[in-house]
């Protein structure tokens, strides 16, 4: 995809939490670095893919994008507006603009309402945007728009399938007409089944509507499907950054190489013929992160500078893939895989 | 986090194992269960019938709410009111475990055919370290002494890779990562030294880095212990690594079942062929994913046809009044490795689907 001018750009964005943990007497509270430092930039139209491992920062990375969590230090821009430093109109045109779709709208669609009320909510929070008198208009669009069955509008969120909730809340984030989407773990908690129907649909807009979508998921094969771009994260982190076929095709860092080779592949016939690296242990804790490299405890590569230098991430990820590795994986001159 | 000597390169093979012949060391045959719910009675399973053979793993495959796990809680001994099995066996070394006495089923599900459940945290006692509650099952089922058992219960963490397994298991549950704590429960299904293992979505929860860790763990102690498997699971790519044969469920029936490599290669029942069709997969390309259309029933109830009827792209008019009998294909080759009720299809129409003819 074309480097365009962006739509976002997260720059060096932070976010420090006081630690849930009870505190040692006489210690400072300790610091969770839920985020930390992680910047990147997102064309419109196109489709962004997070993954990395649970507590690795991703939500709160989401939440920074959309306004929801206020960021330590960084910046998140909306076509050159700092998101964070806006205030009144121009603060709720931003919040507009960048919409966010949760892993389980169950929990955030309110249950007392039906769905005709919840899609006329965001209307009424932006009452400038649409006469009253096109507001059922405009949700019936929305509703055909997603899929959803327009005899359905006077039910409640529980009388739905979690399909079906998840595209209420795509119809929601949709009301705006935003122009950048950030999913978080949207397909998750769905059967196999109806995964595959909402990342069409998810698609599908994204060619209509030219929404760009930050996509963050834990599943590398959905992740690989639907975006241009992928970034790995580890521990509020980026590893690797890049077009997919590079990440993909020819990982650099060994991170996103054991999370390839992790991941099972739904064909009998490879079997035994596939060697897998196994890592050991877990990821460790964000709130005491090991010094140097932040993968160092699980990785087979590391070397004493491993424990000393933090590594970088260095490249420009439009031309090959960006990452912070000293002793990265050799380059696959023709990537196997796209 | 493991220790502070560099880390060794760690590469793992899956290999595939022989066929087995021989009697299975479970089998489950026609078992209803139902639940009483304020809306009326819901046959959750429905005519479920499973084979489990040593050293082999089974796998169940199906969407949630497909009985899986209520199949699972039927072989323990775990259905209580308002559930109860209303037809069936369960055959252990050939006693029907449903109509055995207490006494016998409590010796038998828990010491001969053990559970490991998707979320450890809530299986696990809080109040009690882990090292403990092992023990405690030692002494109790087992009449160890209390330093036997303490120095048993350390042993079995270090086989499933706890590391530092002495001091861990000194330490709580909640002090334990999601995919420790999972291993902690499988030291604990293992003290007993079960014929069958049943892993209701064992990794579900954890990262795939660890569920990489998990899935190999029990492979290496099925090889070792000879133990027979179920693994409960809706990943394709775990089933495809792991098992030697399938059970496909939905709606509380089994639609389709086989040996692994059979019914990834030509499936014999539409709803595994579009589940097979609309995962993405990392070595190929698809513009867009084929996906099965609709949802699957929330609420069972016992329909006249084929509960798959309102989502398949090749129904016909019979599926809505007739229901199709789990049946063997005509064309299965009845080999004695391989015997013909291995192979079996819910549907109509399974010697097209199987024959890729429509
Ligand atoms: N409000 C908060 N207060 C304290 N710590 C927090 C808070 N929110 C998140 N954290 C911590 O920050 C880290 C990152 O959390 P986050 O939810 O962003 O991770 P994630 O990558 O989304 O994980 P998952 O895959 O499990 O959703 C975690 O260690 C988490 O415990
Ligand atoms: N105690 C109960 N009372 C009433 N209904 C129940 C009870 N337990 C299970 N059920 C119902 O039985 C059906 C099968 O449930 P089960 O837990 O076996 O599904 P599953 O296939 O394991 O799904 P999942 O993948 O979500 O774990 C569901 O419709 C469920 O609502
Ligand atoms: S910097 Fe060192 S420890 Fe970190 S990923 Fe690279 S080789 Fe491994
Ligand atoms: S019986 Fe009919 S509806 Fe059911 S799976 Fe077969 S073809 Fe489809
Ligand atoms: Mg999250
Ligand atoms: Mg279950």
């Amino acid at each position: 995809m074309a480097a365009s001018e962006p739509v976002l750009s997260v720059d060096d964005l932070t976010r420090h939490f006081a630690s849930r943990r009870a505190v040692l007497p006489g210690r400072p509270a300790p610091v969770v670095r839920a985020v930390d430092g992680v910047s990147f930039e997102l064309s419109a139209g196109e489709t962004l893919g997070i993954v990395g491992e649970s507590g690795c920062g991703k939500t709160t990375l989401a939440r920074m994008i959309v306004g929801l969590e206020t960021p330590t230090s960084g910046t998140v821009r909306f076509r050159g507006a700092d998101v964070h430093a806006a205030r009144g109109r121009r603060l709720r045109e931003l919040r507009r603009r960048v919409q966010i779709v949760l892993q389980d709208p169950y929990t955030s669609l309110n249950p007392r309402r039906t769905v005709r009320e919840l899609l006329r909510q965001p209307f009424e929070i932006h009452r400038d945007l649409l006469p009253r008198k096109q507001q059922a208009a405009r949700i019936a669009e929305l509703v055909e728009l997603v899929g959803l069955d327009p005899d359905h509008l006077d039910r409640y969120p529980f009388q739905f399938s979690g399909g079906q909730r998840q595209r209420i809340g795509i119809a929601r984030a949709l009301a705006l007409a935003p122009d950048v989407v950030v999913c978080d773990e949207p397909v998750s908690a769905l059967d196999v089944s109806i995964q595959a129907q909402v990342v069409n649909l998810f698609q599908r807009l994204q060619r209509e509507l030219g929404l760009a979508y930050v996509f963050i998921a834990h599943d590398l094969s959905v992740v690989r499907h639907i975006s241009d771009r992928v970034g790995v994260m580890y521990l509020g982190k980026l590893a690797e950054l890049g077009s997919r076929r590079d990440v993909y095709g020819s990982p650099r860092h060994p991170y996103t190489s054991a999370l390839l080779s992790a991941v099972p592949v739904p064909d009998p016939r490879v079997r035994g013929r596939r060697t897998r690296r196994l890592l050991d242990g877990d990821p460790p804790s964000p709130v005491d992160p090991p010094s140097g490299c932040r993968f160092r405890t699980r990785c087979w590569k590391a070397t004493d500078e491993c424990a000393t230098v933090e590594p970088q991430l260095v490249g420009d990820d439009r031309h090959r893939q960006a990452f912070a590795c000293h002793h990265p994986m050799p380059e696959q001159a023709e990537p196997a895989t796209a | 986090m493991s220790g502070s000597c560099p880390m060794p390169e760690t590469t793992v093979v899956t290999a595939r194992r022989p066929p087995v012949d021989g009697a299975p060391v479970l089998s489950v045959r026609d078992l209803c269960v139902e639940f009483d719910t304020r809306d009326g009675v819901r046959p959750v399973v429905q005519d479920v019938s499973l084979d489990v053979y040593a050293g082999r793993t089974l796998a169940v495959l199906g969407e949630s709410g497909s009985g899986k796990s209520v199949t699972a809680r039927s072989v323990m001994g775990l259905i209580d009111p308002p559930g109860r099995i209303t037809a069936g066996q369960v055959l252990f070394e050939g006693k029907d475990l449903v109509r055995s006495s207490a006494e016998e089923r409590r010796l038998i599900s828990g010491e001969r055919i053990a559970i490991v459940f998707q979320d450890a945290l809530s299986a696990l006692n809080p109040v009690f370290s882990v090292g403990e509650q092992i023990a405690e099952l030692l002494r109790t089922r087992r009449g160890l002494g209390r330093r036997a058992a303490a120095a048993r219960a350390v042993e079995l963490m270090a086989r499933v890779r706890i590391p530092a397994a002495e001091r861990r298991a000194k330490e709580y549950p909640h002090q334990f990562s999601g995919g420790m704590r999972q291993r902690a429960m499988i030291a604990m299904a293992l003290a007993l030294e079960p014929t069958v293992l049943i892993a209701d979505e064992p990794t579900t929860a954890l990262d795939v880095t660890v569920q990489a860790q998990i899935m190999d763990l029990l492979l290496d102690l099925q090889d070792e212990t000879g133990m027979g498997m179920i693994l409960i699971t809706h990943d394709l790519g775990v089933v495809a690594e792991t098992a030697d044969t399938l059970a496909v469920m939905y709606a509380g029936r089994v639609v389709e079942r086989g040996k692994v490599e059979d019914v990834f290669a030509r499936p014999g029942h539409p709803y595994t062929r579009g589940l097979l069709h609309s995962i993405p997969r990392l070595d190929q390309d698809e513009v867009s994913l084929w996906a099965i259309p609709g949802s699957p029933p929330t609420v069972l109830s016992r329909v006249a046809g084929c509960a798959f009827a309102t989502r398949c792209d090749v129904a016909v008019d019979i599926c809505s009044t007739s229901r199709p009998e789990l049946a063997p294909p005509d064309s299965a080759p009845p080999t004695p490795a391989h015997p013909p009720a291995a192979r079996a299809s819910a549907c109509h129409r399974r010697e097209e689907v199987l024959h890729g003819r429509i």
